[in-house]
């Protein structure tokens, strides 16, 4: 007996990769061109390949996801193929090649989150926002991903906003409210890491 | 006796992160400066004779990691940092980076000069932006006052500490994954031997060490070898940071000696104080979602490597992940087969494959779709994964699915039987609960 007719794959981002588009043509603000040229000095001389992650979360930062012309324009860069960038994109799973919401909402999903309500988290702002895992709302404003454990198991259900912000202990019954919060007052609305913040 | 920390003892106090409060509460940078005075060779017979084991889950002892260093070599050697936090239940380093980010700059400026490395790269995980801030300050700090650069203190040792933030990969955890990722390549392992000591990163020596490891060097250099030996059990001295998650009634990380039982770090008032709602205890995973499961009759056992291990688990990275009665164990091996699978490389065929065959398999069983035949079947892939991987990530992957089976077939076997999950619990998705009663 074939087990396939009977099993569903779980939908996860990852294996919803596409390749990317090629996009319009990309090049550094003079800005990040900068900070990558700084941080490649960090690497021997015939090493820039090492500065790949950094020159991708730059194109990330400047136009939100990563198309084919920025991997061009990165492996003009780090002086490789744009078949080893691309190699490297389709690996992390920080790196997006579709464009995402203005708040991306990653929830982690491991087992001390779940054990806390994390499926029941993700349910409840799938239900909020009309979409499921994976998926971007018509207005653009969420992105909707379940992630493996963020390291913050003492403040579970954790979810991490974009890769700069931070919100501990979301319990299921607030998650609507959540989303309203954030839509309302953006970063404001989140707790951040107990650690940064008390530290201030 | 109670235990007094040493690693977190500051960490609740507001500038703990700030340079001046380390060298003016901490002792900060006094053990640099007298590793300086020493030969490297001292350095690593130090750290050798305290018994320093790695923190980052084998357990390895750290000295003899130092000393297979290469040493003959005109290559550079390299100090690789393991900050990629990401086993689960794990959340130690964490703190010890946010709170207290200049101790583990001193144990990299250390490392370095012990087994002659000029360079030092932190591996931080991609997700922990808000602590790189904090670590690029205090590295921007020790630059400054001249704990970093050239010729520190006028020693002629130069040192150099980068950050490099990863993107997303657990495997980036294992040693050489870390280096391939660090080389800017997909993060997987490599074929062992050769050992990072002898090439690793750029081909040159590197030692790859944990942030708590490398956070106990300074304070075995200061306060010597004897002193630290004599903080725990036979070789298994020194402090450990513990992280407790799951159903305890105060989770967090908690710094003791490894004479500390689990009953202890689960029920103590000191710790974290037993179970949520007065409910039940049933299981513990005590060192990361790699390792065996522990029952009741186990928590006895020192949190110790050794006892530990002689107990049937491992200690690991020292998550320590408490379950209450409302746990189904077929839903703990489904949520973290979700996880092996998602987060395995790909390089290794049993790995890559076996692991989506035990999740799909799990699925079936835990919505009561399964059949008996099922139960061997998921014993023989999981047992078909241990051992034939490149790295452990393979064994660590078919673990939750052996341990659950060794002490729990008698839930796989109810969920064949009844054709539902009987343990549905109200933090559980709603979705899986209506699926499993059908």
């Amino acid at each position: 007996m074939s087990f396939h007719p009977r099993i569903e794959y779980a939908t996860f981002h990852r294996s919803e990769r596409t390749f990317a588009e090629l996009g319009e043509p990309f090049t550094y603000t003079p800005e990040h061109q900068a900070q990558f040229n700084e941080v490649v000095t960090h690497y021997p001389p015939e090493q820039r390949k090492s500065a790949i992650l950094y020159a991708l979360f730059l194109v990330q930062k400047q136009q939100g996801y990563i198309t084919g012309a920025s991997m061009r324009f990165v492996a003009e860069q780090i002086r490789c193929t744009p078949a080893d960038v691309e190699d490297v994109v389709s690996y992390y799973t920080m790196f997006y090649t579709k464009p995402v919401g203005k708040y991306v909402l990653n929830v982690c999903r491991t087992l001390s989150c779940a054990l806390l309500g994390a499926e029941r988290v993700t349910e409840e702002l799938s239900a909020k926002l009309g979409i499921a895992p994976g998926q971007t709302t018509p207005d653009g404003m969420f992105t909707l991903i379940e992630v493996e454990c963020l390291g913050a198991c003492d403040r579970a259900p954790v979810v991490m906003v974009n890769d700069d912000g931070w919100h501990e202990r979301l319990a299921p019954e607030q998650a609507a409210t959540f989303v309203d919060d954030l839509r309302a007052r953006g970063y404001q609305a989140l707790t951040g890491c107990h650690l940064h913040v008390e530290k201030k | 006796m109670a235990f007094e920390p040493v690693l977190t003892n500051h960490v609740r106090e507001p500038n703990a992160f700030t340079l001046d409060f380390y060298q003016s509460h901490a002792r900060g940078y006094e053990g640099l400066r007298k590793a300086l005075a020493f030969q490297p060779n001292d350095i690593i017979e130090q750290v050798k004779a305290s018994g320093l084991r790695g923190r980052g889950g084998a357990g390895f002892p750290t000295g003899l990691k130092w000393q297979f260093v290469l040493k003959d070599t005109p290559k550079p050697k390299y100090i690789a940092c393991n900050a990629d936090e990401s086993e689960p239940g794990t959340f130690k380093d964490h703190v010890l980076m946010e709170r207290n980010p200049h101790l583990r700059i001193e144990g990299c400026a250390i490392g370095c000069y012990a087994i002659g490395a000029r360079v030092a790269y932190i591996y931080i995980r991609g997700e922990f932006l808000h602590v790189q801030e904090t670590l690029e300050r205090a590295v921007a700090e020790a630059y400054r006052a001249g704990h970093l650069g050239k010729n520190i203190y006028g020693s002629g040792f130069d040192c150099d500490v980068f950050i490099h933030r990863g993107a997303g990969a657990y495997e980036a955890g294992e040693e050489t994954a870390l280096i391939e990722s660090l080389e800017g390549k997909r993060a997987q392992p490599r074929l062992k031997p050769p050992f990072p000591a002898v090439e690793g990163l750029y081909q040159c020596p590197t030692a790859v060490n944990n942030v708590e490891t490398l956070c106990n060097v300074p304070l075995i250099v200061l306060n010597g070898p004897q002193w630290f030996a004599g903080l725990g059990p036979e070789k298994n001295g020194g402090p450990k940071l513990f992280c407790v998650s799951g159903h305890v009634k105060r989770p967090g990380v908690y710094e003791t000696s490894m004479h500390t039982t689990l009953r202890d770090l689960v029920f103590g008032d000191a710790y974290s104080q037993g179970m949520r709602d007065g409910r039940a205890f049933k299981a513990i995973i005590p060192g990361g979602s790699s390792v065996p499961i522990l029952l009741e009759k186990d928590l006895d056992t020192p949190a110790s490597f050794d006892h530990v291990q002689k107990a049937g688990s491992l200690l690991g990275s020292a998550g320590l992940i408490v379950m209450d009665d409302s746990v189904c164990m077929v839903w703990l091996a489904m949520n973290l087969l979700h996880f092996y699978r998602h987060e395995s490389c790909g390089k290794c065929t049993p790995c890559r494959e076996g692991g989506d065959w035990l999740y799909k398999l799990l699925m079936r069983v835990e919505r009561g779709e399964g059949q008996m035949k099922d139960i061997d079947l998921l014993f023989g892939v999981a047992n078909n994964i241990v051992g034939k991987t490149l790295c452990a990530f393979g064994d660590a992957a078919a673990t939750p699915v052996l341990t659950t089976l060794d002490h729990f077939r008698h839930e796989f076997e109810a969920h064949v039987r009844e054709g539902r999950c009987t343990l549905s619990a109200d933090w559980r998705a709603r979705q899986t609960a209506a699926a499993g009663a059908h």
